[in-house]
């Protein structure tokens, strides 16, 4: 600043006084975050895409984190210290979502990362956190972040994992002798779904009949369906998310697919089910970590809605709208437990917590630190048979959480 | 692999190039006779699909929102036309592409605020609803309706640029507009009608795209990349050559999902890349135009 300043009356402005002046002047903007790294509020980052095919999904997420937040500044905060949700756009890119989270953990001096909404974003996401010796409860799905390969003793994984999901779905709607068709999408999130799916046949003794990869956010799926149909499956497994899922189910049903053959979701979208409607969702089977009409049997997820319709103005939680809030939730549990922010301490007490804030107890496993918690399996309702507009889903299973959903620790790698 | 299939799937093609090229279509006629690269023919698209939603449930009938839709986007469109895109007319034809690219945001942000940025569902008009057995397989009865309306707009358009005055005047202004400002035609006119039927036709296939897809604000981005690469195979500002390319590239998509579907965005690059290589014109090139 000093020497940009020192020489006001020459003319000529040098390049490089110029750039000393520029980086001077780019201090100053940085100043108040450097200041507000020393005070003590508790920062978590929260990298999400909120624009792009996942956006519906994302702006839930950071609804349900905002709450979270709200609810413990409201009782005081971690030990007298604010909660601050620093949101992010990761534009449902890896790169992008590296470079935000790298931000939040050098510039915004987060304390913990929640966040991202992609298999393969939350990787990018998860190998800045690790490096960094940063906190990071993933809440979106994948089995890849639960082996040994990608995992870290800084890694939560909050989401189900396509394991656990794909075999309740199964296990509800395959049956011995079965033949199955899967349509996937040709990304992490659908070749791992792809792998459950063909586990869970292998364990029921149902058959695959082929599978046909699509690529990732294709707005047209017609030119699929006259293969699948020659196929003759009795059930079509479409592995795919947000407006994917939507597209996908649309025109498949356009082709008459319904009529021949069931159509089974991994995970069956609240966005996406609202986004086409109840005559097109009618009859698709799927799993989901959460559903609104849990309430009626479950009081934690009563008290959930009953915070979320108080604050967004008698609105629904929705099921990524529930990861958003269980995992910051989670998160300042432990925060609350350890007594701060220093993170061997808290990690220590995510390892040993015991939660129920959604839908039932969870813990974060040992080996794996993914959280063992309760499956879903939803049907979407007709038209003709929803009380309100609400009233999406009937619930077919709430498979209560338990390790043996998930894959072994010593087959994901780890030492047991 | 049996015959049925293949006819199943050429027929998937067909219907996914008439959609291609009714967006084209329009993209290439503004950039033919205006030279202006239109670059938010996309959100044009995507505001005629919201247009057409928002009209059939006023009116109750998906068929008032097809017809009003694309008039009220192209009215929409000859405004845009006259307040902004008329001031850049002589410039560098980068300077309309920035303009209408800064316009596509505002109107992705502009639906954004009006309706939401989820997905919201367009039903299928009733009438169209379920498949037709074609004795090879079951197709949707909305998409054969979707070849048949792509068909006759095109016999439509065909007519008005060759058997009427009004054709004979743009297509005379498409070649050299001075000329025709000499013998007396108020060119300012004919360019303003031509960008506002650009714009209708991307709110025509909005509507018509509208019950196959989800609606919702980044509908039109995808399409605005394949309207482009559409034009870019037939030949920019030729309308043959846009018909011929969207039919191509729809049944180019369709058959290479048939073997290698994880391959089917990529084969319509491909396919430009080699046309670009071969044939850089394109397909069908308009003769004595400066690119």
């Amino acid at each position: 600043m000093q020497k940009a300043g020192s020489k006001p009356t020459e003319l000529k402005i040098s390049r490089r006084t110029a750039l000393a002046g520029l980086s001077a002047g780019a201090m100053a903007v940085a100043m108040p975050r450097l200041g507000r790294a020393a005070d003590d509020t508790v920062r978590i980052g929260f990298p999400t895409p909120l624009t792009g095919p996942f956006a519906a999904e994302a702006r839930d997420q950071v609804k349900c984190a905002e709450l979270a937040v709200k609810l413990v500044n409201d009782k005081g905060g971690i030990g007298g210290r604010k909660v601050e949700l620093l949101v992010r756009d990761d534009k449902l890119n890896a790169g992008e979502a590296a470079t935000r989270t790298l931000e939040l953990i050098e510039k915004d001096k987060v304390h913990a990362v929640v966040g991202a909404l992609s298999s393969a974003v939350q990787l990018a996401v998860n190998e800045v956190t690790r490096a960094r010796g940063v906190i990071y409860v993933s809440i979106s799905q994948s089995d890849t972040i639960n082996e040994a390969k990608d995992f870290s003793k800084y890694t939560f994984h909050e989401a189900l994992n396509p394991h656990m999901t794909t075999a309740a779905v199964a296990q509800h709607t395959f049956k011995k002798g079965m033949k199955v068709a899967h349509l996937v999408a040709d990304y992490a999130y659908g070749h791992e779904m792809l792998r459950g799916f063909k586990r869970a046949q292998a364990a029921i003794g149902a058959d695959s009949v082929g599978e046909i990869l699509h690529p990732f956010g294709a707005a047209d799926y017609s030119t699929f369906m006259p293969r699948l149909m020659s196929m003759r499956p009795d059930v079509l497994c479409i592995s795919n998310f947000g407006r994917d899922q939507a597209n996908a189910i649309k025109q498949a049903v356009d082709f008459g697919v319904k009529q021949q053959m069931k159509i089974v979701v991994p995970v069956l979208l609240h966005n996406q089910r609202l986004a086409v409607g109840a005559d097109v969702f009618e009859g698709v089977v799927g799993g989901a970590n959460y559903y609104w009409g849990l309430e009626t049997q479950s009081k934690s997820a009563a008290d959930f809605n009953g915070a979320f319709r108080a604050a967004n103005g008698g609105a629904i939680p929705t099921d990524y709208g529930a990861y958003g809030y269980s995992g910051v939730a989670s998160l300042l549990q432990a925060m609350q437990a350890a007594g701060g922010t220093d993170t061997d301490k808290v990690v220590d007490a995510l390892e040993k917590l015991q939660y129920d804030l959604t839908k039932g107890p969870q813990h974060y496993r040992k080996c794996d630190h993914q959280s063992v918690q309760s499956v879903l399996v939803l049907e979407s309702k007709k038209k003709s048979a929803m009380a309100n507009d609400n009233d999406l889903f009937a619930i077919l299973a709430n498979d209560a959480g338990s390790e043996d959903m998930l894959r072994s620790c010593s087959e994901l790698g780890h030492a047991t | 692999m049996d015959l049925s299939l293949i006819i199943m799937q050429l027929l998937s093609g067909i219907a996914l190039g008439a959609v291609l090229v009714i967006t084209a279509l329009g993209l290439t006629i503004v950039f033919g006779m205006l030279g202006v690269v239109n670059f938010a023919h996309g959100a044009m698209f995507m505001i005629g699909a919201y247009a057409g939603l928002y009209l059939a449930s006023l009116t109750g009938s998906f068929w008032w929102g097809l017809l009003l839709a694309p008039i009220l986007i192209g009215a929409f469109g000859m405004l845009i036309e006259f307040v902004l895109i008329r001031r850049l007319y002589g410039r560098s034809i980068d300077d309309p592409l920035l303009l209408t690219f800064g316009l596509s945001y505002v109107l992705v942000e502009g639906v954004r605020i009006l309706f939401g940025s989820d997905g919201i569902p367009f039903p299928t008009p009733s009438q169209l609803i379920g498949v037709v057995d074609l004795g090879v397989g079951f197709f949707p009865r909305y998409r054969i309706f979707v070849i048949v309306m792509v068909a006759a707009v095109l016999v439509l358009l065909w007519l008005m640029l060759e058997k009427t005055r009004i054709g004979l005047i743009v297509r005379a202004g498409a070649r050299d507009p001075v000329i025709m400002q000499v013998l007396g035609v108020d060119i300012g006119r004919v360019w303003l009608a031509i960008f506002g039927l650009g714009v209708a036709l991307a709110a025509l296939g909005g509507v018509l795209a509208g019950p196959m897809r989800s609606v919702n604000p980044e509908m039109g981005s995808l399409v605005l990349a394949e309207a482009f690469v559409v034009t870019v195979i037939g030949g920019l500002g030729s309308i043959p050559g846009a018909v011929v390319a969207g039919l191509l590239v729809g049944i180019s998509i369709s058959m290479v999902a048939l073997v290698a579907p994880e391959m089917a965005t990529i084969v319509m690059f491909a396919l430009m890349a080699a046309v670009l290589l071969i044939r850089p014109q394109g397909l069908f090139n308009v003769r004595g135009r400066v690119a």
